[in-house]
């Protein structure tokens, strides 16, 4: 189980879902069908993609007639330690989703194909994916993955609760400060209404607040948060639980901030823009939802992270496999993924179909903030000082102890597991 | 070092077979030995008998502990293939400050594990009461949650916990207490779990005291009733005494049971929660560390720490039973 961090999201969508299609992932080594066609397989984990990547396995197999794909989904709780467990036995799918946590510890582990010499072989122009996300893609110059799609974080308001306490709509001229005098007015003790969510959650919450108050995570191999600006991104978040404008974490951990806000229980709440399928399905936040981009503070910034497809270095099919990757890095690949309305695809100029597909959301606050969104931080081992993250900021979180000490404990404690990682 | 009576038994009634094999007298080895069959061939047989569970414990049981030793001294490769580091592992387990916490709150588990074991004989005492009826139906109560899946019951448990609609809080409404968030306030998220640790084992063991209960003889307790012992006295006084040596049994299992406490942590801990490090258990950071962190070596050496810290409790408890445990 764990780490359910990343674009899990779109795996709490449908947990249900999620059980039910787990479908078979035995045996993903390659083969050749009987009628001469080379099978490849494609291992991902998000059900709610299902049925999009076989349209786009379709379009693929239209052109290819060779090549035939065979889709193998493992639940994400799941779905490292079952494939870590496939590269060792050597029955890993061709090819796989990857995830900015993992790229480098299997970039460098070498069991990923180097994606260079196809590209250079092919004239793959790589530049019509966001820069961003190439940077978490690329291992020591060399690129290791197709970017697929991307998630930024935006604001999630309740305009309902906005009305009724009389408040202005955010905006892009909204700032930290607003962000605080708004929800010092939206909490509302007598209907148990809070202003905001300030959960402790990295890639949703206070990852980022630290780029926004200038401050980073990891830089050149060191830790971030012993840096005073890092810990301002912090202490917005502890701030707002200390003066009980959001709920404190503890009540967090057993309601997420996201069901508070499906449920109307908080104004505002900093999610996925891979959510908004999931808050469209809502009826209450279809009606009173909507979505702003993230207020100000020294700084703008929003954390992007998105994944991409790789390819096994140990396939035995790795031209065919190429063949594949370079079909899903293409503009009619992204099309057809922007139409299923699920994630935004990363392929240059084809956001807007997924932006209008929700017209009640003002989905472009999405795509607009890519100027200034910072890359997803990871390592090696980024598992390691991730999961020293709650363990070390639950305390300030709970409104126990000062998020200073707290912070400067978690940077000594990164650094130790940083320099493990040499 | 005898580890269970059981086994001390059977290591004495070996001992006595083997005397009689070398005496030569194939008489009197074993009443089910065969005609023909001397003290050595029967020790054969026994041999062959015990065969099947010994192969098993060395196959399952120190084959593991050997391996597990040898990777101790080892760094693991994420997909395979490992090296020699010596020390270095240990070194981690000393240094890393997660492992002083997941240490003491094991600890902690181990207390209020070991508070089941007064819950059980109170439990089992009531129990044995004469002219109580429906007996069986209590003891099937009783023992329901210590054969239900531990993570359906850190699931349903979670949702009695839970801070703003649970049922705990709600009770405690009625009686004008102010509920809290149990699981993931940090503060009383250890005894939370303790307390489904305590309630899902106390059937166990009160299966235990109940045997030990049966098996004191009646004319013990009419004597004290004549001399006039009320029933507070004759629990303390005959009751514990003479139930000792499976309260010493009981002790045992529940000390080597509860510093491996592991599944409940597991599922009622999300990763996100504010308590998760006030609660985690040295098996949970053995889990944390092998499967999410890659770094199974320093994983071993944890592991095999525990161990050794079982074996001398272990020890310990065999050691000091004497001044405090009446075999009848």
């Amino acid at each position: 189980m764990r780490r359910r961090t990343l674009l899990a999201g779109a795996l709490a969508a449908a947990p249900a879902a999620a059980g039910a299609a787990t479908g078979c992932s035995a045996g993903g080594a390659s083969a050749r069908t009987s009628d001469g066609r080379t099978l490849i397989s494609y291992g991902m984990w998000d059900p709610l993609q299902v049925a999009g990547m076989k349209k786009i396995i379709k379009a693929f197999e239209a052109e290819h007639p060779k090549i035939s794909v065979k889709v193998q989904v493992t639940p994400f709780t799941s779905y490292w330690t079952t494939l870590k467990t496939a590269m060792r036995g050597g029955s890993a799918p061709d090819v796989f989703w990857m995830n900015a946590v993992n790229l480098q510890l299997y970039a460098s582990e070498g069991v990923l194909q180097p994606l260079d010499p196809y590209l250079e072989r092919d004239k793959f122009d790589m530049g019509v994916h966001p820069e961003e996300l190439l940077r978490m893609y690329t291992h020591e110059g060399t690129h290791f993955a197709m970017p697929k799609d991307f998630d930024t974080i935006g604001l999630w308001y309740n305009k309902e609760l906005f009305d009724k306490a009389g408040i202005k709509y955010p905006d892009e001229s909204w700032t930290w400060d607003t962000v605080r005098d708004a929800a010092a007015e939206l909490t509302d003790r007598r209907t148990g209404v809070h202003g905001i969510a300030a959960e402790m959650h990295n890639q949703y919450t206070y990852y980022n607040t630290i780029a926004q108050a200038g401050g980073h995570v990891i830089r050149d191999g060191r830790s971030g948060f012993g840096d005073p600006r890092t810990i301002d991104g912090l202490r917005f978040w502890t701030d707002l639980i200390d003066r009980g404008h959001s709920p404190s974490q503890s009540a967090m951990a057993d309601t997420r901030g996201r069901q508070l806000y499906l449920s109307e229980r908080v104004a505002m709440n900093y999610d996925l823009s891979a959510m908004a399928s999931q808050m469209y399905a809502s009826p209450a936040i279809k009606d009173h939802g909507g979505v702003a981009v993230l207020p100000k503070g020294r700084e703008r910034g929003t954390t992007i992270h998105g994944l991409a497809n790789a390819i096994s270095g140990k396939s035995r099919n790795t031209e065919a496999a190429w063949q594949f990757v370079k079909f899903l890095g293409s503009r009619k690949a992204a099309e057809i993924q922007a139409r299923e309305g699920v994630t935004i695809s990363s392929y240059e100029g084809t956001q807007d179909t997924w932006v209008k597909s929700m017209p009640e959301f003002d989905l472009k606050v999405f795509t607009d903030m890519l100027d200034y969104a910072v890359p997803y931080p990871a390592s090696k081992h980024t598992a390691v000082w991730e999961n020293l993250q709650p363990q070390l900021l639950g305390g300030p979180f709970t409104g126990k102890g000062g998020i200073e000490d707290a912070s400067r404990t978690l940077a000594r404690q990164m650094d130790l597991a940083l320099e493990q990682e040499k | 070092m005898a580890v269970f009576p059981s086994t001390a038994a059977a290591e004495q009634a070996e001992r006595r077979t083997g005397a009689g094999g070398r005496g030569g007298s194939g008489a009197r080895s074993g009443a089910g030995a065969g005609p023909g069959t001397t003290g050595r061939g029967s020790q054969r047989i026994a041999y062959l008998f015990i065969a099947p569970i010994a192969v098993g414990f060395l196959v399952f049981y120190i084959w593991p502990l050997l391996e597990t030793f040898w990777f101790s001294f080892t760094s693991f490769g994420a997909f395979g293939g490992n090296s020699w580091v010596g020390g270095e592992n240990y070194g981690r387990v000393v240094q890393d400050v997660t492992v002083g916490k997941a240490l003491g709150n094991t600890l902690l588990y181990m207390v209020m594990g070991l508070m089941t074991l007064p819950v059980a004989i109170v439990l089992a005492d009531l129990m044995n009461r004469r002219g109580l009826r429906g007996v069986p139906v209590y003891r099937a109560l009783y023992f329901v949650p210590f054969v239900t899946l531990p993570a359906a019951v850190g699931l349903v448990w979670n949702w009695l916990y839970n801070g703003d609609f649970g049922m705990v809080n709600e009770a405690l409404s009625w009686i004008g207490v102010d509920g809290r968030y149990w699981v993931s306030d940090p503060s009383t998220a250890v005894y939370a779990i303790g307390l489904v640790m305590i309630w899902s084992h106390v059937g166990y063991y009160l299966i235990i005291f109940t045997a030990g209960i049966k098996a004191i003889p009646q004319e013990v307790y009419e004597a004290a009733e004549i001399d006039g012992a009320g029933p507070v006295r004759r629990f303390f006084r005959i009751t514990v005494p003479l139930l000792s040596p499976s309260i010493f049994f009981a002790s045992v299992i529940c000390v080597i049971n509860s510093l491996q406490q592991f599944d409940l942590i597991f599922v009622m801990m999300s990763p996100e929660n504010p308590a998760l490090g006030e609660t985690q258990s040295v098996v949970t950071l053995f889990f944390k560390w092998a499967f999410d962190e890659n770094s199974q070596g320093a994983a071993a050496a944890l592991a095999f720490l525990l161990m050794l810290l079982i074996a001398a409790l272990t020890y310990l408890q065999f050691r000091f039973q004497k001044r405090w445990v009446h075999y009848a």
